[in-house]
């Protein structure tokens, strides 16, 4: 499946020092996981968290979900370790603290590309979700998005961009308006999806329920989670609502009627079905099929047609 | 010894007592009567009222060799026990047989009087340290561990003789009229006091509450009470029952609660009428919440709940899920208030919860129970009574009855605890049968017996995860490793009863 298509409502953040918390990752039902090396992991523990991080990842074949690797900033003197231990025990991919410049997403697409070389990897394998989590982390975002295609999506973090900012975080949120709509532009704009910041405060679900509502409007296709806990409420309000699912199904339909005319394009209903249409569509049904609400198997070339 | 059905090594005779081993869980009976107790005759103006309990053990005629009885309803709170052995070891009575409902870790004060031999026998199970040191053989103390049931089964058949039952009286009046729902010791339900007052040779209410005649509500009433002592204090009302019991916040126990839910959804029993019993623990609670989310959401009006009940089942029953609550015992504050005021949260004993030779308890009448594990095994047998390290350390409760009543048993429980896995080739202590047992909930997957194959298409239809116990276990295996087996010497130190009184498994001293 192309990865930038895969469905992330939900990023579950585990700290890479804690095997108590490494071994329920199978467990959960978040559509992946994020094991932390960076800032859930004190400076004493770094070498014992990439190692607990490693040890994890080789037992954890059967993947039920995507595992990322957040490693510490690449201006750290911990980050290239981070990768040397743990991109032979094969991450899906790896969340880029502090993803400021596009050049540093080019130093770490560089740093993958030399260890899948290594490793006997198709060039690519390792994708990328750079965190944008500055005032020029977000003036530079439009770029950043575009500056590998391993990205697979670009994430707000708004715990350090508030930092940042020197402002405090409200539950309301309106302090982050602005920079929540131009991290999804930026990644709107690069054709990758959009992962919000975390809800810090896992006891209040109604919280975690009106910011995701919030995030959704506004184009964020997932989000970053703290706790398992917040996993079902977020899938709730991502889980598509019914005439969605209507509509995308008839927009496949009208698309598998135009590729057997041998065209990409046909109306519906007085309405324009192309690639785009379809594209969304897809990711409606796809997410539908995650909560089961339907089975359908989205076929890429449906929604690229054959080459 | 014999080997029972289960495959465990039991003794036919034991401590000069005849035992028979386990057999399957629904045929024993045995031909008897119900116990009796002698005819008393009170004549108007004759005073229960005794200065001491000093007083009324010699009242009551307590020698040697013989048998008493106290209950814990005030549980790890309880001071009765204590103050009684006490006293007995200081009248020089010696090789007294202790048949309470239970022993907690509190009653470690009783240790001195079991080395001296003021106590030698324990008919029933026991909760901490006497336990750990029997276990490994620092007491000499032969215990019989019996589920709630069991125990009302062995006082109605007289298989438990008791010579005198000393009743903890939250509330009582001079003729031995007494509740367990107000004064400084309150407590809620008496459930498992109620089988003595009807067949211990001696009752004795002892209280730290003397109210004017006549105390009401009437729970155990003065026909049956021989003696009224009055004491300082009953208990630890801290102790007692706790103020607040809590749905847990892990994650895990969350995501177990959900899939038993899910469980007894797909079992088609979640329908108007529904029963339902659960423990107090955080799992058990959440699994609770879970179940009111599906009856308000499908708009189901249960029949009853049942066993220990907490606050949380108190607003399961104000807001109209159940119409009746049957109490054996109150966990917390909430429910001991609530059993003082409403009519339909009932207090019952033992006997009617649980016994299996009523006539017909109220866990026959149950559709589902949550249970707990310390082990399971692959034929789902279950262990709560031993430790991974091999010591007796939990009584029974009422698993077993509950597991052979209900139509659904579910044990939940975290696929790993400790470092250990929880599910083992085979158990270390078996109390409850597999047979009895339908589901086993971990966070990793759910463990359906064979016998119900219907529900694992349901299941699987619903896309939920079911597994065979054999592959969840070896998944388990993945992450601990298999742990080394413990060892034991042959020296059996307590017998494991079933409900019906056959023995289903034995604890031997441990190897250490």
């Amino acid at each position: 499946m192309d990865p930038r298509l895969r469905l992330r409502r939900s990023l579950l953040y585990v700290p890479g020092n804690m095997p108590g918390m490494l071994q329920n990752i199978p467990v959960f039902a978040s559509d992946g996981v994020m094991i932390d090396l960076e800032d859930a992991v004190p400076l004493a523990e770094k070498d014992a968290a990439r190692i607990l991080t490693r040890s994890f990842l080789r037992t954890f074949r059967e993947r039920s979900k995507e595992v990322f690797v957040r490693i510490n900033g690449l201006d750290t003197k911990y980050a290239l370790d981070d990768l040397r231990e743990v991109l032979p025990a094969m991450p899906d991919g790896i969340r880029l603290p502090k993803a400021d410049h596009p050049e540093v997403v080019e130093r770490l697409d560089t740093r993958l590309t030399e260890a899948e070389e290594r490793l006997g990897l198709e060039i690519g394998h390792f994708t990328i979700i750079p965190s944008i989590e500055s005032a020029v982390g977000l003036l530079n975002s439009v770029k950043t998005a575009q500056a590998s295609p391993r990205i697979v999506a670009l994430a707000f973090g708004a715990e350090d961009y508030t930092a940042s900012m020197e402002i405090q975080r409200t539950k309301t949120g309106e302090e982050l308006f602005s920079a929540r709509t131009q991290v999804v532009w930026a990644a709107k704009a690069a054709g990758v999806q959009a992962i919000d910041s975390v809800f810090s405060d896992a006891n209040d679900a109604d919280g975690l329920r009106a910011e995701t509502e919030l995030i959704k409007r506004l184009g964020f296709t997932g989000k970053s989670l703290v706790n398992p806990r917040q996993i079902d409420v977020v899938h709730e309000v991502f889980r598509p609502k019914q005439e969605e699912i209507d509509d995308a199904l008839e927009v496949m339909e009208a698309i598998t009627r135009a590729r057997e005319m041998g065209t990409g394009v046909i109306s519906l209903r007085g309405k324009m079905v192309d690639a785009p249409v379809v594209k969304r569509a897809a990711r409606i049904l796809r997410t539908a099929a995650a909560f089961g609400l339907i089975e359908y198997d989205v076929s890429e070339e449906l929604i690229h047609g054959q080459e | 010894m014999a080997r029972n059905s289960l495959g465990r090594d039991v003794p036919t005779t034991w401590r000069g007592r005849q035992y028979e081993p386990y057999h399957d869980p629904f045929s024993r009976m045995p031909d008897v009567d119900r116990g009796t107790r002698p005819l008393v005759r009170r004549n108007p103006g004759e005073s229960k009222l005794l200065g001491s309990l000093r007083a009324a053990v010699e009242r009551c005629g307590l020698q040697d060799g013989m048998t008493i009885a106290t209950h814990h309803h005030l549980r790890n709170g309880d001071l009765l026990l204590n103050l009684l052995v006490k006293e007995i070891d200081g009248m020089g009575l010696r090789d007294i047989t202790i048949a309470s409902s239970s022993i907690h870790p509190v009653h470690a004060e009783i240790v001195p009087s079991i080395r001296r031999g003021v106590v030698t026998r324990c008919e029933t199970g026991v909760n901490g340290l006497i336990g750990e040191l029997a276990s490994k053989g620092e007491i000499d103390f032969p215990i019989v561990v019996r589920s709630h049931g069991g125990r009302a089964r062995s006082l109605v058949t007289s298989e438990v003789p008791v010579d005198v039952a000393f009743i903890a009286a939250p509330c009582c009046d001079e003729t031995g009229n007494l509740n367990g729902v107000s004064g400084p010791s309150a407590c809620g339900s008496l459930g498992y006091a109620y089988t003595d007052a009807r067949y211990a040779k001696k009752v004795v209410a002892v209280t730290d509450n003397l109210v004017p005649y006549p105390a009401s509500p009437v729970s155990i009433s003065q026909s049956d009470v021989d003696y009224v002592v009055t004491i300082d204090s009953l208990g630890d009302p801290k102790k007692i029952v706790s103020t607040t019991t809590r749905i847990t916040r892990d994650p895990a126990g969350l995501l177990i609660a959900r899939h038993a839910a899910e469980v007894i959804e797909a079992s088609g029993l979640l329908k108007d009428g529904f029963s339902f019993q659960t423990g107090a623990g955080g799992t058990s609670l959440a699994v609770a919440d879970n179940i009111k989310r599906k009856m308000l959401a499908q708009k189901i009006k249960g029949s009853f709940g049942c066993g220990g009940i907490t606050g949380y089942f108190v607003d399961m029953l104000e807001e109209g899920f159940f119409r009746t609550l049957f109490d054996v015992q109150c966990f917390d504050l909430r429910a001991v208030e609530s059993i003082g005021r409403n009519i339909r949260h009932r207090e019952i004993s033992a006997d009617l919860y649980a016994n299996p030779f009523n006539r017909g308890s109220v866990v026959n009448m149950l559709d589902c129970v949550i249970l707990g594990a310390t082990e399971v095994d692959v034929d789902f047998n279950v262990n709560v009574n031993t430790e991974s390290n091999g010591y007796l350390l939990h009584n029974t409760g009422g698993h077993c009855d509950t597991a052979a009543g209900a139509k659904l048993a579910i044990v939940v429980a975290p696929s790993i605890r400790g470092r250990l896995p929880i599910i083992r080739d085979e158990v270390t202590t078996i109390t409850t049968p597999g047979e009895t047992v339908d589901v086993v909930v971990t966070e990793r997957g759910i463990a359906v017996a064979d016998r119900h194959e219907d529900l694992k298409k349901e299941l699987l239809r619903r896309k939920l995860p079911l597994k065979d116990i054999r592959q969840l276990q070896s998944e388990i295996y993945a992450l601990t490793g298999k742990p080394r087996p413990l060892e034991f010497h042959d020296e059996v130190m307590a017998l494991i009863e079933y409900r019906d009184g056959s023995i289903i498994d034995a604890v031997r001293r441990v190897r250490e």
